[in-house]
């Protein structure tokens, strides 16, 4: 079931060896891509069809080409490393088991979009990625992967590290540019995007690790190829970052398509104890609960688009039995109340609202007006609030509400359970 | 061009136009709280969100630019549902005790529960009282009221580039305050009241004088004189239902009449004497070498940017007290002794367009007995409508009534002192004239006119050309202290005005101040002037007499005791 | 030493991320000083207001001094539902504070984190600039004890 393309190194190199990643046909793609013609590779990538990893699954063709057709010619790529959805962990394990990988892809997509200067944007809390990061950049400007003169290609291009500072809402591209910037993560008002006017306000690319590291592998199959794997709207494989009451938690790599259930039993060895499975929650914090029962559902960005949420990250969360919806759903709450930036109404409020609310349940002190009052909340904040953060913090909510209401009704008709 | 629909009807607008200006252009109004005309899109408040047909979620008008063929609904019930939440939200977190508010019935949150018809709250308060800032003799800060709009940051930021006042913390937690929580006073706030302009609630206000003014007025033993400045004749009106740039000069000295005051006295009178020492000053700077270029004194926001910023340039700036302390002076003073009442007994109130004015009356050297400040009172244009209100007055039913003498005969040039560019050209009309030894053949000079951020004009003083230059708004002064920093500056006079517009958009005038507004009343200052049968200081017949009276000759002792001061480095 | 720090980043807005992470890092009560923030802002040209607005916007940045090592602890669902509670309970009891406080010899500071990226390893832990995994009671009183010898 699993299929090895960006992990196939994992554990199988030294990550800190530059040998290791050319032995096992490191920077090829990139050695060919210097000879291509640049809206050539963007077209390959197009062919692919690939899609965001970092959540919001845009094609991303389209944000290269954009930029390629840009006036101004300072143009800045960012890698968004950030990673700071609960539950994900999978940027982590390409960053620490096969660094060289998406930095030859920033590296390929640089080149075809003619940025000028690269940026790296790690979480803070990865320290271990970030030494090792540090090492794998200093390694591939020694052999001439990075810096002037690439490869003799004439093309120059270097990248830098940055650490974020603990805020997971500096994920968000504009918030992330932000940090960058030496600001608090706080997103900015669309129009003008990022491609249009990001760092600096120069054009920007911002991608997810994960979205990198298939860069080089698409030129190397073929953008034809690639699309052959995984689904009609979801080529290529996913990295799912699996955890919770199951017996083997940590990263796999499937084609688009599996079913949830395969990878929580076959790759996961099945619940802990063998408990049986009350919930599982995908994405992460700001992604849906959904009941054991509907665990049959594949792996596919626009399958997980019906819920009305983007969860193309690829966590999945087991909860057993012995959980309750609201002890989970309040962990979530304070998380967004926590990250929240505080910019817009909806979020800055609603997810302190929703945190009181959740405790209502709780303490057994929910009414049928509560019940109205959370949905109509959950809403809103939903449709109105500036960025993602927001506009997600209210998914596992409006999950929850759709798949066990009676758990709701319950608290509310009979406190004394 | 861009076809779309609002609410079915049929618009068709410019390219890149928000949702929210295609609206405008057909009388739709959609509520705003974080919008501001002229300063950034913040699109934080998410008030003005709308409905377009086919997307999900819904946006905000704002910052949403139009698309051909978009469908819009301003009020559909989801779109009022959103709103609604978002108003009940913001309330939740709110000290809205109304009945106790500054801006009750003047407060955009306000209004905008009584539209959405919000009568109860479906969310439990959230608020955590703070502190107030009452510490500094100008604004009052409350935080309990704030709702996070972010307009007073971008406009300390970046109109007046200060930046006192930031988002600090993030989440529910996020206030908007000086650093650590400090007071304004403590800080590099200059007072400019520029925050409390755009404030759409009553988080930052003037700090009220109404009730001093009140008790001094009802004291029998207190002689209380008020004097107003140019620039409150073109704004009172609007505190009043009157359009923008209305001049309501007699009105507003019969309102004063009303409330009380035993004498109204006006400010241009001193403006024109300020343009006689001033302009002196500036002659006598050219000839003798001194300190160039020289800068305008009389605007107090100005003099604390130098103060805090700029103390290499306190030199540079012109020794004279502003307007408003020349007359405080005069008043203890000449005119206490040509009444024959004691100083004490005299209270001198101004009626102002600025916040700053309230801590220039206050500082340490305004004092000419070193004793009792030589203005009592100030009181911002605003406050003064708010009297009238509280008097009953009604205002359009008022006759018309002149100022009193002997502060009350004035000239074209002190009227526009209001606006910015209005102390330059009023000195150059006094300034060339004096060294030319000849009548100007064109009295307007219009370069230095108008909302253009940095201004120049070159003037020819006795056969000497000369640069002189005008900002208004903090953030461009910045550019031309910068200059005279570096040693770069071109320039041999600079007006500064610490307000975008100058005085008539001051801190403390009526409340929606948008360029817009701005340009009325600079139409109506210009009006004022040219409608003055005397328009350069150095034809005031009273000046004149002032100066064989009493005061001798410009920059003589007594001018110095009374209409000079000096200035020091001051640390926040 | 803040100078030091200084000087090896060019003066500009977007250094001041890098130099307030170094800079607390290196200092043993791991806070910023309003005397240092003032520094910092003169160095880089921007107004105390903007630094302070970062330094309250970011968890990572304290105002008040902490302890020699800080321990956070993930405090969100994976880590909820593999025992988080007792390795919380643990800890506190071992360093008698609670979350959020700092042990009276000012060594250790007890701090929440949101979610490490370590769910495989749930709970986890992170001191300073290490993550601990799969952690247990014992495991976290061997991993105190450690860091109590060290010093
Ligand atoms: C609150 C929030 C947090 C996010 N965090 C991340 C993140 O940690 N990593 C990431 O790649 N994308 C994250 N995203 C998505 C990014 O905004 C952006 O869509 C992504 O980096 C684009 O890269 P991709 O197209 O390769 O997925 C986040 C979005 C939001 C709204
Ligand atoms: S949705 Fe939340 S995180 Fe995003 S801008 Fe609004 S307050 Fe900030
Ligand atoms: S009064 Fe002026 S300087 Fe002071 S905080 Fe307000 S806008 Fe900024
Ligand atoms: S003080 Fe007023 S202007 Fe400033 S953010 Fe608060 S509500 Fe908005
Ligand atoms: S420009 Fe006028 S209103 Fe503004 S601070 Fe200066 S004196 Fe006051
Ligand atoms: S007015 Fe548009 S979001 Fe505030």
């Amino acid at each position: 079931m699993e299929q090895k393309i960006v992990s196939k190194r994992f554990d199988a190199i030294n990550p800190l060896s530059i040998d290791d990643y050319l032995e096992s046909g490191g920077y090829k793609s990139l050695k060919e891509a210097l000879k291509r013609d640049r809206i050539n590779i963007i077209e390959e990538i197009e062919a692919a069809r690939l899609r965001g990893r970092g959540g919001a699954a845009f094609p991303a063709h389209v944000k290269m080409m954009g930029i390629a057709k840009e006036e101004e010619t300072t143009r800045y790529i960012i890698c968004n490393a950030d990673e700071g959805e609960p539950g994900n962990f999978k940027d982590r394990q390409l960053m620490e088991k096969d660094p060289h990988q998406f930095i030859e892809g920033m590296v390929i997509t640089a080149f075809a979009i003619r940025a000028t200067k690269g940026y790296i944007y790690i979480r803070g809390e990865y320290d271990k990625a970030y030494s090792i990061l540090e090492w794998t950049l200093e390694e591939a400007r020694k052999k001439g992967y990075l810096g002037k003169n690439i490869l003799d290609s004439g093309f120059d291009f270097d990248i830098e590290l940055r650490s974020g500072a603990g805020s997971y809402v500096c994920g968000e591209e504009f918030a992330l540019i932000e940090s960058i910037e030496g600001k608090p993560g706080r997103t900015r008002v669309k129009p003008p995007f990022p491609t249009q006017k990001g760092l600096f306000d120069k054009p920007t690319l911002i991608n997810n690790v994960e979205t990198f590291a298939n860069i080089p592998h698409i030129l190397e199959m073929g953008g034809d190829e690639f699309a052959k794997i995984g689904t009609e709207s979801s080529t290529g494989t996913k990295l799912v970052s699996l955890s919770g009451n199951v017996n083997n938690p940590g990263v796999y790599e499937v084609p688009f398509g599996v079913p949830i259930k395969e990878v929580v039993e076959k790759l996961g060895g099945g619940s802990k104890d063998g408990r049986k499975i009350k919930m599982v929650q995908l994405g992460g914090a700001c992604g849906p609960i959904i009941p054991e029962y509907m665990l049959d559902l594949t792996i596919d960005f626009d399958r997980f688009e019906d819920f009305d949420s983007k969860t193309g990250a690829g966590a999945i969360i087991v909860m057993d039995e012995r959980f309750d919806v609201f002890d989970v759903l309040l962990r979530v709450a304070e998380f967004f109340e926590h990250e929240s930036c505080g910019k817009c109404t909806p979020c800055r409020e609603g997810n302190l609202q929703l945190v009181k609310l959740v405790e209502k349940f709780i303490n057994r002190k929910a009414t049928q007006k509560d019940l109205i009052n959370i949905e109509s909340l959950a809403r809103v904040m939903h449709q109105t609030s500036l960025c993602g953060l927001g506009q997600t913090a209210p998914t596992a909510i409006l999950s929850t509400l759709k798949y066990f209401r009676d758990d709701y009704l319950d608290l509310i008709e009979h406190p004394e359970l | 061009m861009v076809n779309i629909k609002i609410n079915n009807t049929d618009v068709t607008v410019e390219e890149g136009t928000t949702i929210l200006d295609a609206a405008k252009t057909k009388n739709i109004k959609i509520p705003t709280l974080c919008y501001y005309p002229d300063l950034d899109i913040k699109s934080d408040c998410r008030i003005c969100t709308v409905e377009i047909a086919g997307e999900k979620g819904l946006v905000t008008a704002c910052s949403t630019p139009v698309r051909e063929g978009m469908e819009i609904k301003t009020n559909s019930p989801r779109v009022l549902n959103a709103r609604k939440t978002i108003t009940e939200l913001m309330l939740a977190n709110h000290d809205a005790n109304c009945t106790a508010c500054e801006k009750n019935m003047n407060c955009e949150l306000q209004t905008l529960a009584n539209t959405l018809g919000i009568d109860e709250n479906r969310f439990e308060s959230v608020l955590e009282m703070q502190e107030l800032d009452t510490a500094n003799t100008s604004i009052t800060r409350n935080p309990n009221r704030c709702i996070k709009c972010g307009r007073c940051v971008d406009v300390c930021k970046n109109v007046q580039g200060i930046n006192v006042l930031e988002s600090m913390n993030r989440s529910h937690e996020m206030v908007i305050s000086p650093k650590y929580g400090k007071y304004l006073s403590d800080e590099d706030c200059t007072f400019c009241g520029q925050c409390s302009s755009v404030c759409p609630v009553a988080s930052i206000t003037e700090k009220d004088e109404t009730d001093i003014v009140w008790n001094a007025l009802d004291d029998d033993k207190k002689h209380v004189i008020v004097q107003v400045a140019p620039a409150v004749r073109v704004s009172l009106g609007e505190e009043m239902g009157q359009k923008p740039g209305s001049i309501v000069t007699e009105k507003m000295v019969a309102a004063l009449k009303q409330l009380g005051f035993d004498r109204v006295f006006d400010t241009d009178f001193t403006a024109d004497l300020t343009i006689i020492e001033e302009g002196n000053e500036l002659i006598e700077r050219i000839k003798t070498g001194g300190k160039l270029p020289m800068m305008t004194s009389c605007c107090p926001g100005w003099i604390s940017l130098v103060e805090q910023k700029y103390p290499d340039l306190i030199d540079n700036i012109s020794s004279c007290k502003s307007p408003q302390q020349m007359f405080g002076a005069l008043a203890k003073t000449y005119y206490a002794k040509k009444q024959n009442i004691d100083p004490k007994d005299l209270f001198v109130v101004s009626i102002m367009p600025c916040t700053a004015k309230k801590y220039e009356a206050a500082r340490e050297e305004m004092s000419v007995d070193g004793k009792n400040q030589d203005v009592d009172a100030v009181l911002t244009t605003r406050e003064l409508g708010k009297m009238v209100r509280q008097m009953g007055i009604n205002f359009d039913q008022l006759d018309k009534v002149e100022f009193d003498d002997p502060f009350g005969i004035t000239s074209g040039a002190g009227a526009i002192f209001g606006a910015t560019g209005g102390v330059m050209e009023a000195a150059l009309r006094t300034v060339s004239e004096v060294v030319n030894e000849k009548p100007l053949e064109k009295l307007d000079f219009e370069t230095v006119r108008g909302l253009e951020g940095i201004k120049e004009a070159e003037v020819d003083l006795g056969g000497q050309k000369v640069k002189v230059a005008v900002a208004h708004s903090l953030s461009k002064a910045k550019t031309l202290a910068d200059q005279v920093k570096d040693g770069t500056s071109p320039y041999a006079f600079i007006e500064v005005m610490t307000c975008p517009g100058g005085c008539i958009g001051g801190g403390g005038q009526p409340y929606n101040t948008t360029n817009a507004v701005r340009e009325e009343r600079i139409r109506a200052t210009y009006q004022v002037d040219s409608d003055m049968k005397i328009r350069k200081s150095h034809e005031n017949p009273v000046i004149n007499k002032l100066y064989d009276d009493y005061l001798k000759k410009p920059l003589s002792d007594l001018s110095h005791d009374l209409l000079h001061t000096h200035y020091r480095k001051r640390n926040a | 030493m803040l100078e030091e720090i200084l000087k090896k980043y060019p003066q500009h807005e977007d250094s001041l991320i890098e130099i307030l992470l170094e800079y607390q890092n290196k200092k043993t009560k791991r806070f910023i000083t309003e005397e240092e923030i003032a520094q910092i802002s003169n160095y880089l040209g921007v107004t105390e207001s903007k630094v302070c607005s970062v330094v309250s916007f970011y968890t990572f940045f304290s105002t008040e001094p902490r302890g020699k090592h800080i321990i956070q602890i993930c405090k969100d669902v994976p880590c909820y539902v593999n025992g988080r509670g007792n390795v919380l309970k643990t800890l506190e009891q071992l360093l008698n504070i609670r979350i959020g406080e700092t042990t009276k010899d000012e060594k250790f500071t007890l701090e929440y984190t949101s979610c490490l990226g370590n769910c495989d390893g749930a709970p986890a832990m992170r001191i300073d600039g290490k993550t601990f995994t799969n952690l247990n009671p014992n495991k976290v009183k061997a991993i105190i004890s450690e860091y109590r010898g060290v010093n």
